[in-house]
């Protein structure tokens, strides 16, 4: 056994490759001794992971590259060789928001442009009315669930810093905050937004799989100076995540992956709400209407543990839409170089190539299709933010 | 403090007796306005309405990814940065994580003004997990304590031994099966338990 491996996570079920690469032993048997270490905020990860307390994370992909380029933080460049997941978040709102933007919807509910222009309706009764804008919540600034709740909300016509709140609360605080009443809705990861439904608190109105059809969400990151030292361990412990990832997508071992993952040490939820979010059969709504999707997490199935650098790029797009930076081509590279598909490749053996194992490429219900090389030019043809 | 004014410092912190310990370490070092936190609701709205110079948050706080979005927001008048942001001292940074205190400084406050308030922060904390840790001890001592006395009575009861002879025989047993007196006394209690 070489020296140990402290690696942060925070209890969500995207951090399954990880818990069960060491709960089953495959981190073991790649002679990695490995101490998974449950933390309570992302802030606290990138930090640990910055100064080095842990060697490797479970990390949102946008902080592994606002990292690297030192937007918003101390600039530490990450390398993010494999993704601990795909998509896994879900828009939720409270029954009475749920009913004001079913009362105006015209169109499919499960198609975003729909629900996101009847929002814009919802948003400009209130405002006529004199009523508070309503409050949505995400769990970091720099996250998916950020970017994916604005990019839905603004295809409708709401501006997301004009129209309503936005603020960042912990995933474990959603459910009681929109029960409470002080937010409207919400993005997070899986299981909170089941467990907002199982409380009878909200309704699941869309998987963000509905918003982008392949969402780089969390990704496994290690300094970029840790990778280069330790090339051997990085790729024994890409194998023992690859293993886990596709241990966890056979459906047989889904019963025993949803036990260990429901761990009070691990995530401390109940095995059958994780293991619903797992098989992609989520109950949306309290009534209990049961929504199934292909698509809602990936884990390691159709290629999800492969970095693909133009996912890297799109996140860095949202950061400048979002003006948390200003576009700049060198910020791009650096941005599409922290997904490490390479690593990925050398690590299983595998011949790699452009998108391999994606049977579906990279694409968004709203705006023109993502070009990395002119963000400028996708950026444009948004009409919101207003540009000054 | 000198000619300038004492800097306006918000301690968030949901342990009331950390906090506490805290409060008093800046108060005696001459900081008079402190203010502590405890509730985690309305968090951002209490520290906008405050508008401190300085915001120290334990990192076991999982409200500290809300704090990190003031950063973002662009409409707010004075925006707090993190500590870490500075990485010139490198020792600092890694004996505040290590003490589990993070802090936040609203722009426009002076870099040295900084420095001793967060290596108080840090004494203050690693007394406080001493504190803890102390605690913690005593109270398995008293725990051990009563294990064992509970476990003599049985003995003395099943076997018909004085409490001196009941207390021997656990510890030449604890001393044989190379463990603690507690952990025997621990098994006599479940014997029974399983044997009732």
């Amino acid at each position: 056994m070489s020296t140990p491996l402290h690696i942060g996570f925070i209890p969500l079920v995207d951090a399954a490759a990880l818990i069960v690469a060491v709960d089953k032993g495959f981190a073991a048997d790649e002679g990695l001794d490995v101490t998974l270490v449950r933390e309570v905020s992302w802030s606290n990860v990138r930090d640990k992971l910055n100064i080095g307390l842990f060697d490797a994370a479970h990390l949102l992909a946008p902080v592994a590259i606002a990292s690297s380029l030192g937007i918003g933080h101390v600039k530490v460049p990450i390398t993010a060789p494999f993704n601990l997941g795909l998509n896994g978040n879900a828009i939720t709102v409270s029954p009475a928001l749920h009913a004001a933007i079913m009362a105006e919807l015209d169109g499919d509910r499960f198609d975003p442009m729909a629900t996101a222009k009847a929002l814009a309706r919802v948003v400009a009764a209130r405002r006529k009315s004199g009523t508070e804008p309503l409050t949505f919540a995400m769990t970091f600034p720099f996250s998916t669930h950020n970017y994916q709740l604005r990019f839905w909300m603004a295809a409708g016509g709401v501006d997301p810093d004009e129209d309503v709140r936005l603020v960042v609360l912990p995933p474990p605080f959603m459910a009681e905050s929109l029960a409470g009443g002080q937010i409207d809705g919400f993005c997070v990861g899986a299981p909170w937004n089941s467990i907002a439904v199982d409380r009878g608190v909200g309704h699941i109105l869309h998987f963000v799989s509905d918003i982008l059809v392949r969402a780089a969400e969390k990704v496994l990151a290690v300094r970029q100076i840790w990778a280069e030292k330790n090339a051997d361990r990085l790729a024994a412990l890409i194998r023992a995540a690859s293993r886990a990832a596709d241990f966890i997508e056979r459906t047989e071992n889904r019963t025993e992956v949803a036990r260990l993952l429901a761990q009070p040490e691990r995530i401390g939820v109940d095995a059958e709400v994780i293991q619903r979010t797992l098989d992609g059969r989520l109950k949306i709504s309290p009534d209990g209407t049961i929504r199934e999707s292909g698509r809602y997490l990936l884990v390691g199935r159709e290629g999800a543990g492969r970095p693909d650098p133009v996912q890297a790029a799109w996140l860095y797009a949202q950061m400048a839409r979002w003006r948390q930076t200003a576009v700049s081509p060198e910020a791009v590279k650096t941005a599409m170089a922290v997904f490490r598909p390479d690593l990925y490749d050398a690590a299983l053996g595998r011949a790699g190539g452009a998108g391999e194992g994606a049977t579906a490429p990279f694409s968004a219900f709203a705006g023109p299709p993502f070009d990395p090389q002119d963000i400028s030019g996708y950026l444009g043809a948004f009409d919101i933010p207003k540009r000054v | 403090m000198g000619a300038e004014s004492s800097p306006k410092i918000v301690i968030v912190d949901e342990s009331p007796i950390r906090a506490a310990i805290l409060e008093e370490g800046l108060r005696e070092a001459g900081y008079t306005e402190v203010v502590h936190i405890s509730e985690m609701q309305s968090l951002l709205a209490r520290i906008y309405a405050l508008d401190p110079d300085i915001i120290v948050i334990d990192l076991e706080n999982p409200s500290r990814d809300s704090l990190e979005q003031m950063f973002q927001v662009s409409r707010a008048v004075r925006r707090p940065v993190a500590m870490f942001v500075d990485q010139s001292d490198a020792a600092s940074i890694q004996a505040s994580v290590d003490a589990g205190v993070s802090a936040y400084i609203v722009d426009g406050l002076k870099k040295e003004r900084m420095k001793p308030i967060l290596d108080l922060c840090v004494s203050r904390f690693n007394a406080f997990a001493k504190l803890q840790d102390e605690l913690d001890r005593t109270k398995n001592a008293l725990e051990e304590r009563k294990v064992i006395d509970r476990a003599k009575g049985i003995l003395m009861k099943l076997k018909g031994l004085t409490e001196e002879e009941a207390y021997v025989l656990m510890r030449s047993t604890a001393m044989r099966e190379k463990k603690k007196i507690g952990e025997i006394a621990q098994s006599i209690l479940t014997a029974s338990e399983l044997l009732k």
